[in-house]
């Protein structure tokens, strides 16, 4: 029953994820690519409870690595998307 | 202890309706800068509550993790040049599907009695975890001039690639039926790893910048995939959210090129494709 219940919101949030990107001028194209890929960082609070969990070691080093690499997209993606928007502003 | 889980799950409702504001601000030239802003503070507010969580009972590797990846992260982003950041993009984007795949290792290997749904799943959130990875390092070696930037074409091309896909669905099968023996996990990230190379190498020049979109499409998708072995809406909904604006997203890109979506993402299943820019 849970497996539906989360297809539920899968199939809500494709819907409104593709309404969000409807209409995009073409200089946004980059930093929108480069803001979602921060937000796809968000695989880092998954890996929060495996890296602190106990469910044995190995579970808990691969979870440690899956941290660091999705805090470095997390803080990377957000920081250079800022760095282009930054960029646009001026001209 | 006090349980938070009802705490932790409604502010990932409010984290997940500013990452789609968020999302809405950052397609408008206007307001993209403060979208942006909105969206790093939702992922902020989802990571600060989520430590709440019971599971979590040592925290010196969480905060290891942590503090080296956003100082890696910030140093990158910030020394960077201003020119090589679709590479960087690129290289973040394939660093996201690496820690899906981890995520999804870590839970294979952290419980031996999931159900089929879930073996499942984490076999999706391996798979384009690794393809997302594997890819992305190819487009980002291809962009910085690493590896030849044309497409790479070569005879029996398509032939390998079913061959590949007919793998895969092997190792779906094998990894599903035995979890517990590790051969499996080998060959399932393997496979993935291979299967980027080969969907990324064909494709060169100007469909780069649609190749990316896609690999951040699939980053998305394998977050998304991740949530459903977690059983994590907020990694549903922001995965979901990415994986289908990353694939509209590279529609626009493709329309604006005068090229198909199915033209670009087949390129490795048919004869040399002319580019005409």
């Amino acid at each position: 029953m849970i497996a539906i219940y989360l297809l539920f919101i899968l199939m809500l949030s494709v819907f409104v994820g593709f309404e969000l990107i409807r209409k995009v001028p073409a200089t946004l194209h980059t930093p929108l690519m480069s803001g979602a890929n921060a937000i796809s960082g968000i695989t880092l609070i998954g890996a929060l409870s495996m890296a602190g969990g106990e469910s044995g070691q190995w579970a808990t080093w691969l979870g440690a690595a899956a941290a660091f690499f999705a805090t470095v997209n997390v803080v990377g993606g957000y920081m250079v998307t800022d760095r282009m928007l930054a960029m646009f502003k001026k001209r | 202890m006090f349980d938070f889980t009802l705490l932790i799950n409604a502010v990932y409702v409010i984290s997940a309706t500013l990452f789609i504001l968020g999302l809405k601000l950052l397609s408008h030239p206007s307001t993209a800068r403060k979208g942006n802003l909105v969206s790093s503070i939702a992922m902020f507010v989802a990571i600060i509550v989520t430590l709440l969580d019971k599971n979590i009972v040592s925290f010196e590797w969480i905060v290891i993790s942590i503090i080296t990846g956003s100082v890696v992260g910030g140093f990158a982003a910030k020394r960077i040049e201003m020119t090589s950041m679709p590479e960087l993009v690129s290289l973040f984007n394939g660093i996201g599907g690496l820690a899906s795949v981890a995520v999804g290792w870590s839970t294979v290997l952290g419980n031996s009695d999931l159900s089929i749904f879930v073996l499942f799943v984490t076999f999706l959130a391996l798979l384009i975890g690794g393809v997302t990875f594997s890819g992305s390092v190819v487009a980002w070696a291809k962009l910085s001039e690493k590896i030849a930037g044309r497409p790479l074409v070569f005879k029996g091309q398509a032939f390998a690639n079913v061959l590949l896909l007919v793998l895969v669905c092997l190792s779906a099968y094998l990894f599903i039926t035995e979890p517990t023996l590790l051969t499996w996990h080998y060959l399932v990230i393997g496979l993935a790893l291979v299967l980027g190379v080969m969907v990324v190498l064909p494709i060169g020049g100007a469909d780069m910048p649609v190749v990316i979109s896609l690999l951040n499409s699939y980053s998305g998708l394998a977050a998304c995939a991740a949530g459903f072995a977690l059983e994590n809406n907020l990694l549903i909904v922001a995965g979901a959210l990415v994986g289908a604006s990353g694939i509209i997203l590279t529609n626009i890109m493709c329309k604006a090129m005068n090229r198909s979506l199915v033209n670009v993402l087949t390129s490795g299943f048919q004869a040399v494709v002319k580019n005409e820019m």
